[in-house]
């Protein structure tokens, strides 16, 4: 749902100006906002957020995916910014398809990143391109299958 | 194994070794794979996992008020910690908030919590680096605040206390007398510590200049609590997005710049101070105050004792909570708290159902452990002991 309130955020009209494309949809929830962003835009729009002087989300507090099987685009990978120096959060969503869960690493921006895609991976099979060292962190090397999917039973036989 | 590396004074010879996942100093199941050339280490690879019980799995097929006693064994040395900032994320997914009585008791209790979490971290990082005598005293300590813990919860570790809306029960009659008691004797036993620690010489020349980080790196690896403000940035989540009334306590962001195992310490020791700060005035805050612990919410705070058994729509909504639970609105939200390790999230995202569609907790322990590496190479390998203690790491929370 797109509000007018959204459209006020100085950060949302800051990513606007900047370049309109690479806001697709802007979420108002219980006060969070949260600016879905296009796969092919991410790696550029991560860089603009941790750099840019008025924005300045330098710090990457976490990344989570939300699968919301069996609705397409299937995952949902939500990337939570902190900026210390302006006491502001922002969350950025990218949404993928079942088929390719693939999106751009961002540890180049965001060098913590690392450990949390591991994780994305390890749990959801979410691919990050370009990361350097794409392994399971929590589950054995040799698990088969992604637990933390919808379509991945809590208990009993998978 | 051994390989060869190239390093500036020609070639050396290197050797794997592997440290825990059973060493004592890893606190837990923590495995460190260490390359070194001599003493020195040259490459730390911490892996993780081996504490992994599924908890975020585990939430998506619990009620909303069941998922309570997980997050207990999160982080179970601050689990007051945890069951607030699950129950403030599940209170802004309903858009609701707890009376100001029980905000000022969750702050007293999770402020108690970061005393004794830090008591524990003093204690067992001295054992680490050799100080036996220090863990006996902060376990003395400790153990007082478990007992109020008990005393209030009937739980020691596994409280459970705080619930959606408010708290579960009234805390007993004389609680805040005990409180006062542990409190005051407080301050002369911290003093105690730091006789035998701040100023003793073995104690400074395994922590002083040992496992620096600096801030901008800090910030890039995502560090939080003591870990960050040890290395000069003021960031606390308690000033920065004050919760559970804490904009109505006045407190210092306890920093140091050296951002060494040392600073990191002096942290720790001036924020168990300014705890005691904060649990006092929540404690005349508390005293003064009269008022339900629970906010009004029919349909998703259950209804009291008495309405519960003379009014039909109490009994109605008792037993509609207590078998299907509530259902939030759809949506997602991120709620973030200052536990004593540092910045711990709850992401929880509904689908409009009684279950959550989908828990995510941000444990600060987990991101601060990735820079283990940053902190341990280049250094000595006794030193990694003294790394890995100062991040403070809780493994329940690594793995979840």
């Amino acid at each position: 749902m797109e509000s007018q309130e959204a459209d006020k955020n100085p950060v949302v009209q800051r990513l606007r100006q900047w370049d309109a494309e690479v806001v697709s949809e802007v979420i108002e929830f219980r006060g969070e906002t949260t600016v879905v962003v296009p796969r092919e835009q991410l790696q550029r729009v991560a860089a603009h957020l941790a750099s840019e002087p008025f924005l300045y989300f330098a710090f990457l507090s976490d990344i989570t995916t939300v699968d919301r099987f069996p609705i397409e685009p299937r995952f949902e990978v939500n990337y939570h910014l902190l900026s210390i120096a302006r006491g502001d959060r922002l969350r950025l969503k990218v949404r993928l398809p079942g088929n390719d869960p693939t999106l751009p690493s961002v540890t180049s921006v965001w060098p913590t990143a690392n450990w949390h895609e591991r994780e994305n991976y390890d749990l959801f099979g979410i691919r990050f391109e370009g990361h350097p060292d794409l392994r399971r962190i929590l589950m054995p090397d040799d698990w088969e299958g992604y637990p933390l999917r919808k379509d991945y039973p809590v208990e009993g036989p998978r | 194994m051994t390989t060869t590396v190239e390093t500036p004074t020609g070639a050396a010879q290197t050797m794997v070794l592997n440290m825990g996942p059973q060493h004592p100093s890893t606190h837990g199941v923590l495995r460190v794979i260490l390359e070194l050339n001599g003493e020195i280490v040259v490459k730390a690879e911490p892996i993780i996992g081996y504490l992994h019980t599924g908890i975020e799995k585990s939430c998506e097929a619990k009620t909303y008020s069941q998922v309570i006693t997980l997050t207990d064994r999160i982080d179970y040395l601050a689990p007051l910690s945890n069951n607030l900032g699950y129950c403030l994320a599940v209170e802004k997914l309903l858009g609701l908030e707890a009376p100001k009585r029980a905000q000022y008791i969750r702050v007293l209790l999770t402020e108690l919590t970061r005393i004794a979490s830090h008591l524990v971290w003093v204690g067992t990082h001295a054992i680490d680096l050799g100080a036996m005598t220090v863990f006996l005293y902060t376990f003395r300590e400790r153990e007082e605040i478990m007992k109020i813990f008990e005393y209030v919860s009937g739980q020691r570790m596994m409280t459970s206390y705080f619930r959606v809306g408010g708290l579960a029960l009234e805390p007993p009659p004389g609680f805040l007398d005990n409180v006062r008691r542990v409190i005051d004797a407080l301050p002369g036993h911290i003093d105690e510590y730091e006789d035998l620690l701040t100023n003793n010489r073995i104690w400074l020349g395994r922590t002083k200049g040992v496992g620096i980080i600096s801030g901008d790196d800090a910030i890039a690896m995502g560090c939080s609590g003591p870990m960050l403000r040890g290395s000069g940035v003021a960031y606390d989540v308690r000033k920065a997005f004050p919760y559970s009334s804490y904009e109505d306590f006045r407190f210092e962001v306890q920093t140091q710049t050296a951002g060494d195992c040392f600073a990191r310490y002096q942290v720790r020791v001036a924020e168990i101070r300014e705890s005691i700060k904060i649990v006092r005035q929540a404690m005349e805050k508390v005293a003064k105050m009269d008022g339900p612990i629970k906010t009004e919410a029919p349909g998703i705070i259950p209804p009291s004792r008495e309405e519960m058994k003379t009014s039909i729509e109490g009994l109605i909504y008792h037993f509609k909570i207590y078998t299907e639970g509530f259902a939030p609105p759809p949506g997602e939200v991120y709620q973030v708290i200052e536990s004593p390790r540092g910045e711990l999230g709850f992401f929880v995202a509904s689908d409009g159902s009684a279950k959550p569609y989908r828990v995510k907790v941000r444990a600060p322990s987990f991101v601060n452990l990735q820079s283990l590496p940053k902190l341990a190479v280049g250094r000595l390998i006794a030193d990694v002991v003294a790394c890995i203690g100062t991040t403070d790491i809780v493994l329940g929370e690594v793995d979840r």
